[in-house]
């Protein structure tokens, strides 16, 4: 897929989170998004996953320019997936009922498609001794296995994962990215911010380094990690890959 | 074997053996009181007026079920009002919960019924009884509904929001349900409330349980056989509605 940002900026009080951002990533399968904490990076997923509207600038997803518009957000918000660091399931709904949700809906599916949708992802996927769990009965990576699950039943362009492990043990952090690479390597589009730099590193084609509200490097994960310039980011992959 | 920490299953055996020592005591208590007492019972006229009593305790049962049903509403509408961004509506339901959470159920009562309702017409005491009720029971379960949609996490109409459900689409499928659930058990509890309030509606002379007690006690001056029936007709409804309270607390729980 492609990505064009052309001079987004985005403020949240005094603090100026995006600057003028403009970049273009011409071809990805999957795109990563690394930088310190508080960089930008994770503002700049939410406009692309339509949850927050830049103060200016805008932003073109495979040629396509995303109209900021409430109810256009909504149907851009209903054709891809996102999946959050934690809480992205519905703690009233069993894990069955959360992926129907949105099927049944939002997309207009009867329970019974929805059912048969969620019974052969839940088969595909290892979690079919979870469907009629509640949130609180799994673990932190059933929950986020689930979450992205209900990410994918909708069949979505592409997804959005905001720091899928931050919340995770190491155990189930790998139990989650191995699901996230398992997506890759079926061919799906995603965008990804994580603190887990040898994921970004072995699951992207496509890398952008976010600090102090600005794109500092771009282009291919090999190069980035490989071949860092800009001193920021030589500073950066230092520090986080030092222990 | 009386002993138990709480929380902790109880045997069956300690369960018998220790209610039969709490009623036997109560039983002794009130026994003694009672012999203390000079006394003549006469249940005979009391017997005489039984469709009386019955008939009010149906009245209160009705009033207590609508009061119940319309409070809800009100509640309702008073939790979304406090909630509006539209400033005005947002402080009069607050004047609204505070004004009726800070003054006593019996002048609310006596001002609806003689100033508010005289004045625009209104004569029905029966529906003005249920008004004032359901006013009085709306702003507690107000701030209750309010509490149960707070309660509710960002993270989750994030997610909502996330998965492309519109406003209504959240309240209906994300927000509600769990607020129903957490309201289930305080809401049995307002109900048990209502019922002992509807007595208050009395002095406006609606005809319901405690004023047909009253008038029976009135006509055959035998208080403490036309006051001890009273008591065991509201208990006859309380002690089932809490009861069921507690299993529905158990039924509607989930960890969040």
């Amino acid at each position: 897929m492609r990505l064009d940002c052309c001079a987004i900026s985005k403020q949240f009080g005094p603090h100026q989170a995006l600057r003028n951002v403009s970049v273009s990533v011409a071809a990805f399968q999957s795109l990563a998004i690394i930088g310190p904490s508080g960089g930008g990076k994770t503002t700049l997923l939410r406009i692309i996953a339509g949850l927050e509207i830049p103060d200016a600038g805008y932003l073109r997803i495979d040629e396509q320019p995303l109209d900021f518009s409430e109810a256009s957000l909504l149907l851009h918000r209903r054709r891809i997936g996102t999946v959050f660091q934690a809480y992205n399931l519905f703690p009233h709904l069993t894990a069955r009922e959360n992926v129907m949700l949105p099927l049944v809906v939002v997309h207009g599916l009867s329970r019974v498609e929805a059912n048969a949708t969620v019974d052969a992802l839940f088969e595909r996927f290892q979690l079919s001794r979870h469907a009629d769990r509640r949130p609180a009965e799994l673990s932190g990576g059933q929950q986020q296995r689930v979450a992205i699950v209900r990410a994918i039943a909708i069949k979505p362009r592409f997804l959005i994962f905001d720091e899928p492990t931050s919340a995770l043990d190491p155990e189930m952090t790998a139990e989650v990215l191995d699901f996230i690479a398992e997506l890759r390597d079926e061919g799906r589009d995603l965008i990804i911010v994580t603190h887990n730099m040898g994921f970004a590193r072995q699951v992207s084609d496509q890398c952008l380094f976010i600090a102090e509200g600005q794109v500092l490097e771009a282009g291919r994960s090999i190069d980035v990690f490989g071949r860092p310039r800009n001193p920021l980011l030589t500073n950066f992959l230092a520090k986080v890959l030092r222990y | 074997m009386l002993m138990q920490a709480s929380g902790q299953p109880v045997a069956r055996v300690a369960w018998i053996a220790s209610w039969c020592l709490v009623a036997l005591l109560a039983a002794a208590v009130f026994s003694f009181a009672f012999s203390q007492l000079q006394y003549g019972w006469n249940w005979q006229a009391i017997w005489h007026y039984r469709e009386k009593f019955l008939q009010g305790w149906l009245i209160t049962v009705a009033l207590s079920a609508s009061a119940l049903l319309a409070s809800l509403l009100i509640g309702l509408l008073a939790a979304l009002a406090r909630r509006s961004a539209f400033l005005p509506l947002r402080y009069a339901a607050m004047l609204y919960v505070e004004t009726v959470r800070g003054t006593p159920l019996l002048v609310q009562i006596l001002i609806l019924f003689y100033v508010v309702a005289n004045a625009f017409g209104i004569e029905n005491r029966y529906f003005v009884g249920v008004l004032a009720l359901s006013l009085f029971a709306g702003a507690y379960l107000s701030e209750m509904i309010r509490s149960g949609i707070e309660s509710v996490r960002d993270s989750q109409l994030e997610s909502a929001r996330a998965i492309g459900l519109t406003r209504a689409q959240t309240y209906r499928h994300v927000v509600f349900p769990q607020v129903v659930r957490q309201l289930v058990p305080p809401l049995t509890g307002q109900f048990a409330s209502i019922i002992k309030d509807s007595s208050l509606l009395s002095i406006i002379a609606v005809s319901e349980f405690t004023l047909n007690a009253q008038e029976v006690n009135a006509f055959t001056y035998s208080t403490l056989e036309s006051y001890l029936p009273l008591a065991v007709g509201y208990l006859l409804l309380t002690l089932p509605i809490s009861l069921l309270s507690r299993v529905l607390e158990r039924r509607f729980y989930f960890a969040t």
